[in-house]
């Protein structure tokens, strides 16, 4: 028996390992200290989180140039914008996807996407995909509100959508990042901090051959 | 010349008749359904394998992989086996893009659209393990107790590879 010890010592020690490198694989969960990123914003100079000093937090928006179903939340996520920067929550675009997986999703083409929708706001591009790896974005759009401690970190407050109608703006019955942008400035807890919604796979680097 | 034109007229008649048939022959039918009438097919107790591909025609890699599923479901043609390829589109663009796609790629396969717009109530209930990007695709057999759900593009390798190492599917 005594010999069999360090046998299943081992045994739960690798399901640790795979369970947390699982939990890895997924990126941030809820309630998640979210780390800092620094990348390069359309108009050629590189942002972090950390630069507006007055932000209270980010609406971290995963979005690209190319998915029809992303664009659909082009004019919404302007408005977000407009309605909560000032209250200290600017939305932060990054185009998650591969240049080489898809050319349209260029630095140029991004610059020229920006231009012609007037983004008020930052829109990144991970061109080594790592921050969109360490949230665990999976799809464009994919929203991620984070909310800055009161030790300057970034929690995970909401992850999902937007709202919960993407084909008509009129139809919408939930405005799921409004109320939970509205239950931090209210110091309130947020009634619905995950949801779900369909959108465009992000397109991968294939591995290196 | 009056007995000719009439001939000519009927002939344009005929003509018109029989391509006009020729039209609705070809007419794909694409039912909308809401998600009771999808979870009739998840529930099925039928020793049948279903191949349920999520997918849009806004969807780029949807797009392509969708011969591969039309492929399978000829390769199991005399099989209990069935492929839905299951749109999201919106229910508005179902004769706008659903049925002129469908029509132009000439779809063998059975395609239904979703409408059931209101996401995050329901992708949980088709799979816990889908984060809802397209395209996603189920494979089960609820008599074998057989069950793949995968999130990716899928390429004709990688579909046999899934049947045969991940999914009992012989061919």
């Amino acid at each position: 028996m005594q010999r069999q010890f360090p046998l299943l010592l081992l045994l739960l020690s690798v399901f640790a390992l795979l369970t947390s490198a699982m939990v890895a694989q997924n990126g941030y969960q809820v309630g998640d200290v979210a780390t800092d990123f620094t990348l390069k914003n359309v108009n050629g100079q590189m942002m972090s989180l950390k630069d507006q000093k007055n932000a209270k937090g980010y609406v971290v928006t995963f979005t690209c140039n190319t998915c029809p179903f992303a664009k659909l939340y082009e004019d919404r996520l302007i408005q977000l914008h407009q309605k909560y920067a000032p209250l200290g929550y600017p939305v932060v675009a990054i185009n998650p996807n591969d240049v080489t997986a898809s050319p349209g999703d260029s630095f140029e083409q991004m610059q020229k996407r920006a231009k012609d929708k007037k983004f008020p706001f930052a829109y990144l591009q991970d061109e080594s995909q790592e921050v969109t790896k360490r949230f665990g974005a999976t799809r464009t759009p994919h929203l991620y509100i984070l909310q800055k401690t009161s030790q300057g970190q970034w929690k995970v407050a909401y992850i999902g959508a937007l709202d919960n109608n993407a084909g008509d703006p009129e139809k919408v019955t939930e405005r799921y990042a409004e109320n939970a942008l509205n239950s931090l400035l209210a110091n309130q807890p947020i009634a619905q901090t995950f949801t779900k919604a369909i959108g465009c796979t992000i397109k991968w680097r294939a591995s290196a051959q | 010349m009056r007995v000719p034109g009439n001939l000519l007229v009927a002939l344009c008649l005929l003509v018109g008749l029989a391509s006009s048939r020729g039209a609705v022959a070809q007419n794909a039918h694409v039912p909308v359904i809401k998600l009771a009438q999808l979870q009739h097919y998840l529930n099925s107790s039928a020793d049948t394998t279903y191949i349920i591909n999520l997918w849009a025609t806004w969807c780029k890699p949807c797009i392509e992989e969708i011969p591969h599923f039309e492929a399978l479901q000829k390769q199991y043609a005399n099989q209990p086996v069935k492929v839905l390829l299951v749109s999201l589109d919106f229910a508005k663009d179902l004769d706008k893009k659903v049925i002129p796609f469908v029509q132009r790629r000439q779809l063998k396969s059975t395609v239904l659209l979703l409408d059931e717009p209101d996401y995050n109530s329901w992708i949980d209930a088709f799979d816990p393990a889908w984060s809802g990007a397209l395209p996603a695709t189920l494979f089960f057999n609820n008599a074998k107790q057989q069950r793949l759900f995968v999130e990716k593009p899928l390429t004709p390798a990688l579909l046999q590879e899934y049947l045969s190492t991940k999914f009992s599917l012989k061919p």
